[in-house]
């Protein structure tokens, strides 16, 4: 246990080293989130709600989704990809511990950077400027929060997915490029599922990525409501166990490659 | 005394895929490939005991690295045998690795963005190392490779020799039993690698650490080995101490003139006609060098017709360097012995 602590330590004092890149980041979100606000202002016209959704709600749905994002949002697809083409992935072989949890380490130490470097500052000057809802109700918090753990679980085993089919694909920056854009869709991240129509809504209740942005997006604008907390929470947690399996398997498979083809 | 690594019949075949050309090449490529296999390590056989330094040295391309990655765990073996330090590499692996330190001289182990004692911190704790025993430990460890100015230095920051040492350093966090360095001082310079040398000598004498160093810089092995594991094309072709090496072959000796004037070929040769000489011409024509076997009667009969006849500048007896026996071995092909 202490060495994942420490791991996660030091890709905060990486991130920490470079933080100045940071700020430019709060601002491009910044004007993202104002962006669709406007955007949303436009569409809403004089309507109290869309879906069921009011324009307050929808802009916090947006910040929130953005800010979240920085949370569970990660470079170890890239990261490992990039290993693995310089063959390190085989030198982390002769370390006792198994190369994906410590990745996923990483990953958690740069996601608890953002949070509090990036998601926290950048919420406030949202908040300011927009008129974002900061629900006032502590439970809805602790489901939040719950909430994007399973979103940084979710997108990182997503992420070691992509990053270990560098393995098997001559070139996968191509397949890390689509897999962002994928997530950002479906995830719901700029759109609201309930948004999309009926017969992509049912599609995409059977994939994962709406477990990465528009669950905990509906806890904590409060769009879910009693047992749909739940079922969103449930369905995260599902997905989180279920992801192990594809993991686990394409990284026997990688490993073998390793050690009987030298990477 | 114990065996700490046991080789047998070691045997290591990569396959390596080529693309048949052209569409329809490319179509079949997706069922079945074309593949050559290149066999990297063939057939080695050899065991290693507890505190012995051992070089293991060969030509590019000759299957040191891939030894190496066999016994370190990281590559599986097609075919053979290997224990290391009691355990099999590949079915205890993170049990194995706690017992062994690897430095790879063209691949960095540390952290590259993160000062050099994170990296210690984070290997401390990833070896679980008791603070009492760190402590003791680094603080030698640092002090022998001078490293101590260097800690709170980011890696990407260093140069190769400074880098090389906490490389080294870092390695050895858990003070480990035994020690893989593979190509631990290429392109290092002479006061880097000297204190490198010193260093590794000292923890083989405190702590008996058994060493096995792979390289294709002879004085390193020199200065270190007693014994040598010489790959060519994956198979040992010798397997012995170095200094046995030396005696076979380097039999003979080589007496290197200066003359005062010019001197020529036929007219050496017929002055030392009842010696076995071979006569080489050295930088000039004044400098000459006479081959002979390391027989005293032959050595001051050549020396002495030799000056009886011609003046002289100077005159040296040279022993054959070993980076010259090597280079003979090679080109023979195998080992003579006796
Ligand atoms: N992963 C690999 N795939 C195919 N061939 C390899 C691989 N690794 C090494 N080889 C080949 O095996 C031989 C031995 O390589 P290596 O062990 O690296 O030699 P050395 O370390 O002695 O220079 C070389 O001919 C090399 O090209
Ligand atoms: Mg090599």
């Amino acid at each position: 246990m202490g060495k994942y602590l420490e791991m996660i330590r030091i890709r905060f004092l990486m991130m920490l080293a470079y933080r100045t890149n940071y700020y430019s980041g709060i601002l491009i979100y910044s004007i993202n989130i104002g962006a669709y606000y406007f955007l949303w202002s436009a569409i809403y016209g004089g309507k109290e709600n869309i879906q069921g959704l009011s324009i307050t709600q929808m802009t916090t749905y947006i910040a929130v989704g953005w800010m979240a994002r920085a949370f569970y949002f990660n470079n170890i697809d890239r990261e490992i990809a990039i290993e693995i083409k310089e063959g390190k992935v085989a030198v982390e072989m002769i370390r006792p511990y198994p190369y994906l949890n410590m990745k996923m380490m990483q990953g958690l130490g740069e996601g608890i950077f953002r949070l509090l470097f990036f998601s926290v500052p950048g919420m406030v000057i949202v908040s300011l400027v927009f008129p974002v809802d900061l629900s006032a109700n502590a439970e809805t918090w602790i489901y939040f929060f719950i909430s994007i753990i399973f979103s940084f679980i979710i997108n990182t085993q997503i992420n070691l997915l992509a990053g270990i089919a560098t393995f098997f694909l001559f070139n996968n920056d191509g397949l890390i490029r689509a897999k962002r854009v994928v997530i950002d869709l479906f995830s719901g991240l700029i759109l609201p599922l309930s948004f999309y129509p009926m017969w992509a809504q049912n599609v995409m209740g059977y994939l994962p990525f709406q477990g990465i942005s528009y669950i905990p997006s509906m806890i904590f604008t409060e769009g879910f409501k009693g047992s749909q907390v739940f079922e969103g929470l449930f369905n995260q947690a599902v997905w989180s166990v279920l992801l192990i399996i594809p993991v686990y398997v394409l990284w026997t498979l990688a490993k073998r490659q390793l050690v009987v083809q030298g990477g | 005394m114990q065996n700490i690594i046991d080789v047998q019949k070691l045997r290591k075949e990569f396959k390596s895929f080529s693309s048949r050309s052209g569409l329809k090449g490319a179509f079949r490529d997706l069922f079945t490939r074309n593949y050559t296999i290149k066999t990297a390590v063939d057939d080695i056989s050899f065991t290693i005991k507890k505190g012995e330094m051992v070089g293991y040295i060969g030509e590019n391309g000759a299957g040191k690295s891939t030894s190496i990655k066999m016994l370190t765990g990281i590559l599986t073996p097609t075919d053979g045998k290997v224990v290391v330090n009691g355990m099999n590499p590949h079915k205890e692996r993170e049990k194995f690795v706690k017992t062994i330190g690897v430095v790879f001289g063209q691949r960095s182990q540390l952290w590259w963005d993160i000062a050099v004692q994170e990296s210690f911190r984070l290997l401390k704790k990833i070896y679980n190392v008791p603070d009492q025993q760190y402590e003791v430990h680094m603080k030698d460890v640092i002090e022998t490779l001078d490293i101590g100015p260097l800690l709170d230095k980011p890696v990407r920051k260093l140069s190769l020799g400074q880098r090389m040492r906490c490389e080294l350093a870092a390695a050895l966090i858990h003070n480990p039993p035994l020690l893989f360095l593979d190509e631990p001082t290429i392109g290092l310079d002479v006061l880097v690698k000297l204190k490198i040398r010193e260093f590794l000598k000292r923890i083989n004498e405190k702590y008996g650490t058994t060493i096995l160093l792979t390289t294709h810089d002879l004085s390193d092995i020199e200065a270190l080995c007693e014994r040598v594991v010489m790959l060519d094309e994956g198979k040992i072709i010798y397997d012995g101490p170095l200094k046995e090496l030396r005696e076979n072959w380097a039999e003979g000796k080589q007496i290197q003139f200066q003359f005062s004037e010019a001197a020529a070929l036929e007219e050496l040769q017929i002055l030392t006609k009842e010696h076995l000489v071979v006569w080489e011409k050295g930088e000039s024509d004044l400098i000459w060098v006479a081959s002979v076997d390391s027989d005293e009667t032959v050595i001051s009969g050549v020396i002495g017709k030799v000056t009886a006849a011609k003046k002289i500048a100077d005159l040296k007896i040279l022993e054959i360097s070993t980076e010259e026996i090597i280079r003979n071995i090679y080109v023979e092909g195998a080992v003579r012995h006796g």
